[in-house]
């Protein structure tokens, strides 16, 4: 009698388990707990847990904010769309809006210092994507993201789309600097 | 009044009712068309990632990335599933198939809602890719074809369980049902439990681009819509397990080791898996931390287990087996002698050892919820995927169909030597897929994106590393090996259905299903008729490679930002 058949053995529950099947069990429900345990222990060692804090937002307000925002940190502008950079201070609010097609505004951080972030979309669904780092976050509208990044080293990030949001979806990109 | 008549094929002994044997037929066939029309949209993607070729322009690119996804992924898994159902049912239990009437008003229902779907899609305005996340918003036809599709599915999922209760009630069986035929019953148990799931998330999105219903949430949109998209793939892991543990008993007669474990590792998948789906919104706002642990972990783990519990059992049966019928040498003579000329043994091997270490160890580690920040939705998630739908599911059903081909349209298999390459082909075309999708999503490269070198953007750019571009090419040259075979099967297929030489009532030359191993013949084996050494080291080597690259990635995540 093969798999393709009724078990031979009527009783085939009292049969007893072999023991290579016995001990690969026990290893496999070890290796469990023990990526069960790995989570939550990285809540307490790992640097690296996205929070989850979410506020119901609108399109309206959330960009509100962010124009608010903008107006109160802007340090220049800059690049082929002359967006405004804004330079918050060390441990304060930073505001991203993610809309068809683009990430706005600039963002200008500095090292080893901790920004609550508040992410939004105006419109579709979309991707976070913060690169080289590789960092990525899912953005949907009408809910605000807030978690806080802390940068670990210098230089220019792009922040692409990484979720599919139409035909410009390739063309969304933004970036944030990272200063001493 | 249902036809009762019914053939016994000569070669295998199993008994084909006339009209399971013609929805067997129409499902299997339909599946194969629907393979071939997304592997070659599979092609044209592949073609335009690799960034030297960059074949398509933006618009088309999103379109037929939309169509190859739901043709593979919905349209031939789930006529594929379809027959095994069927076959699992009417076939193995000899009994015939409980209202046929109604299995081909599925049908019907599965092929106008899958053409329906690609009419609408290759119009252009549904690219929408196969999530559709709302508010991003397709034409009514497009959600229409699906539920249609859906509910033609469901219906033969029904039939199915009818099947059983004739098989039941006619006694056609004794004791329980094979085991087969129980992985079959824990694939249609999810299965209507991830349709209903799709129903509740379509028929609202339906609704809404009606312009009946006001506003769809995106957030509860993807909770529901993944609670329908992950339990779907667990359909197909459960079908693809028992497809495994058929091809054992068909080629070596095996057994499984306990039917017991088997048994209750298929248990675990309708307990813990369809549940699981919140590894898809671990970067999702909105969702509580100890949820999302909570439900990869509790859930996921044991449902882990229980794949790694199949990975075992099913070399482990044909190790025993192999073992019993005298190839007992050293660690891996059983092994060595299984039939890797034979496409249904060789595909079905690839398909194991590629679910299990590409697709179940990348699976399992980007599911811990931290680890999930450095690869949601680059290109390592389709990287995994095509490891385990891909080279896991599709060609697993491949290897089988080389198998049913003769059984049940009796004709024998065109162009051998080409069949016998086949299997590596496209097994090895699609680890490379699988490979360098994922080495491009480790650098960061999202997935569905036309142009990672932002050429379009107005001066705006982001270097990514050459590396990148190098993944994307070799990505590229793999996809064209993988569709070389993908298609080498569509033409063997139908070519034998077409040219094949006809086998009649006369039995072919070749023992086409092995004899049961016996209980003699097992317990001949040294007196420890379930030994398997060589399945042990194999799965040690599994369990290594798995610990050292999930604590690796750990590692990698202590290097980027800090995230709280
Ligand atoms: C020869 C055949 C195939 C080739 C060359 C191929 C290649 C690809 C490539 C390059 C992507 C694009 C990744 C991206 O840009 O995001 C993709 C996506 C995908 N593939 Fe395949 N694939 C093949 C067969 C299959 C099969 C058989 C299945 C399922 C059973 C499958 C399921 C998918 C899915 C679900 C997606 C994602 C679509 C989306 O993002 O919405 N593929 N494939
Ligand atoms: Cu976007
Ligand atoms: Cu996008």
């Amino acid at each position: 009698m093969s798999s393709l058949s009724p078990p031979a053995k009527k009783l085939w529950w009292k049969e007893p388990i072999h023991k290579s099947e016995l001990l690969w069990i026990s290893l496999v429900f070890v290796w469990g707990l023990v990526m069960t345990f790995m989570m939550p222990y990285w809540h307490v060692v790992g640097k690296q847990n996205l929070g989850t804090d979410t506020y119901k937002t609108t399109p309206k307000a959330f960009q509100a904010a962010t124009e608010a925002f903008v107006e109160k940190y802007e340090v220049r502008k800059e690049g082929p769309r002359n967006y405004p950079v804004v330079a918050p201070p060390a441990g304060g609010d930073v505001y991203l809006i993610a809309r068809l097609w683009d990430w706005w505004p600039i963002v200008e951080l500095k090292k080893g210092e901790t920004y609550r972030f508040h992410l939004s979309s105006l419109d579709w669904q979309h991707g976070f994507s913060l690169q080289p780092a590789n960092i990525n976050i899912q953005v949907v509208p009408n809910y605000e993201h807030v978690f806080n990044l802390t940068p670990n080293e210098t230089g220019e990030y792009s922040v692409i789309c990484n979720e599919y949001c139409g035909v410009g979806h390739h063309l969304m990109i933004g970036k944030i600097h990272v200063v001493d | 009044m249902a036809t009762t008549t019914f053939r016994t094929c000569p070669d295998t002994g199993l008994k084909f009712f006339n009209s399971t044997e013609n929805l067997l037929k129409a499902n299997a066939v339909a599946a194969v068309v629907f393979l071939l029309v997304g592997g070659l949209h599979g092609l044209l993607v592949g073609m335009t990632r690799w960034q030297a070729v960059h074949l398509l322009g933006a618009e088309d690119f999103y379109m037929v990335l939309t169509a190859h996804g739901l043709n593979v992924l919905i349209f031939w898994i789930i006529f594929f599933e379809i027959a095994v159902l069927y076959f699992a049912s009417s076939v193995l239990l000899g009994c015939r198939l409980a209202t046929p009437k109604w299995a081909w008003a599925g049908f019907a229902l599965m092929v106008i809602g899958a053409v329906m779907n690609n009419v609408v899609v290759l119009q252009g305005n549904a690219s929408v890719m196969m999530t559709s996340y709302a508010p991003m918003e397709a034409p009514p036809l497009f959600y229409l074809s699906l539920i249609l599709f859906a509910v033609g599915a469901l219906i033969g999922c029904f039939v199915f369980f009818g099947t059983l209760v004739v098989a039941k009630n006619d006694k056609t069986y004794e004791g329980s049902v094979p085991l087969v035929t129980f992985g079959a019953i824990t694939a249609a148990i999810i299965a209507v439990f991830t349709i209903v799931s799709g129903a509740i998330i379509l028929i609202p999105t339906l609704l809404w681009s009606l312009g009946l219903v006001g506003e769809i949430d995106a957030l509860a949109y993807r909770l529901i819509w993944w609670a329908f998209g992950h339990s779907s793939q667990q359909i197909n892991v459960s079908a693809h397990v028992a497809v495994w543990y058929a091809i054992a008993a068909i080629l070596f007669g095996a057994k499984p080791l306990s039917e017991k474990v088997s048994r209750t590792a298929f248990l675990m998948y309708i307990l813990f898996l369809q549940i699981a789906s919140a590894h898809h919104l671990l970067v999702d706002p909105g969702v509580s931390s100890n949820f999302k642990m909570f439900n990869t972990s509790y859930a996921m783990y044991l449902a882990v287990m229980a794949s790694m519990v199949h990975g075992l059992t099913v070399p482990g049966s044909i190790e025993a087996a192999q073992r019993a019928r005298g190839h007992s040498a050293g660690l891996f003579t059983w092994l060595r002698k299984a039939p890797w000329g034979n496409p249904t043994f060789s595909g079905m091997f690839i398909s194991l050892v590629g679910f299990g270490f590409l697709g179940g160890i990348t699976g399992v580690v980007m599911g811990a919820e931290q680890i999930n920040l450095l690869v949601h939705n680059t290109l390592y998630v389709p990287g995994h995927f095509h490891a385990t739908v891909v080279v896991g599911t599709t060609l697993a059903f491949m290897a089988l169909t080389y198998w049913l081909v003769p059984v049940l349209f009796r004709r024998e298999i065109v162009m051998k030597g080409l069949a016998k390459w086949q299997p590596y082909l496209f097994g090895l075309g699609m680890s490379g897929v699988s490979l360098f999708l994922m080495g491009a999503g480790t650098l960061g490269v999202p997935r569905r994106h036309w142009d990672i070198g932002f050429a379009a953007t107005g001066g705006i750019t982001h270097d990514f590393p050459a590396a990148a571009y190098t993944m994307l090419a070799l990505n590229g040259l793999s996809v064209i090996v993988a569709v070389i075979g993908g298609a080498a099967f569509c033409v063997i297929i139908v070519g034998s259905l077409l040219f094949g030489r006809k086998l009649g009532d006369q039995k072919m030359s070749e023992q086409w299903i092995a004899d049961p191993v016996t209980d003699e013949e097992y317990s001949a084996n040294g007196g420890s008729a379930f030994a398997i050494p060589g399945t042990v080291v194999l799965a040690m080597v599994f369990f290594v490679s798995f610990a050292l690259y999930y604590f690796i990635n750990w590692k990698y995540l202590a290097e980027t930002w800090g995230i709280s």
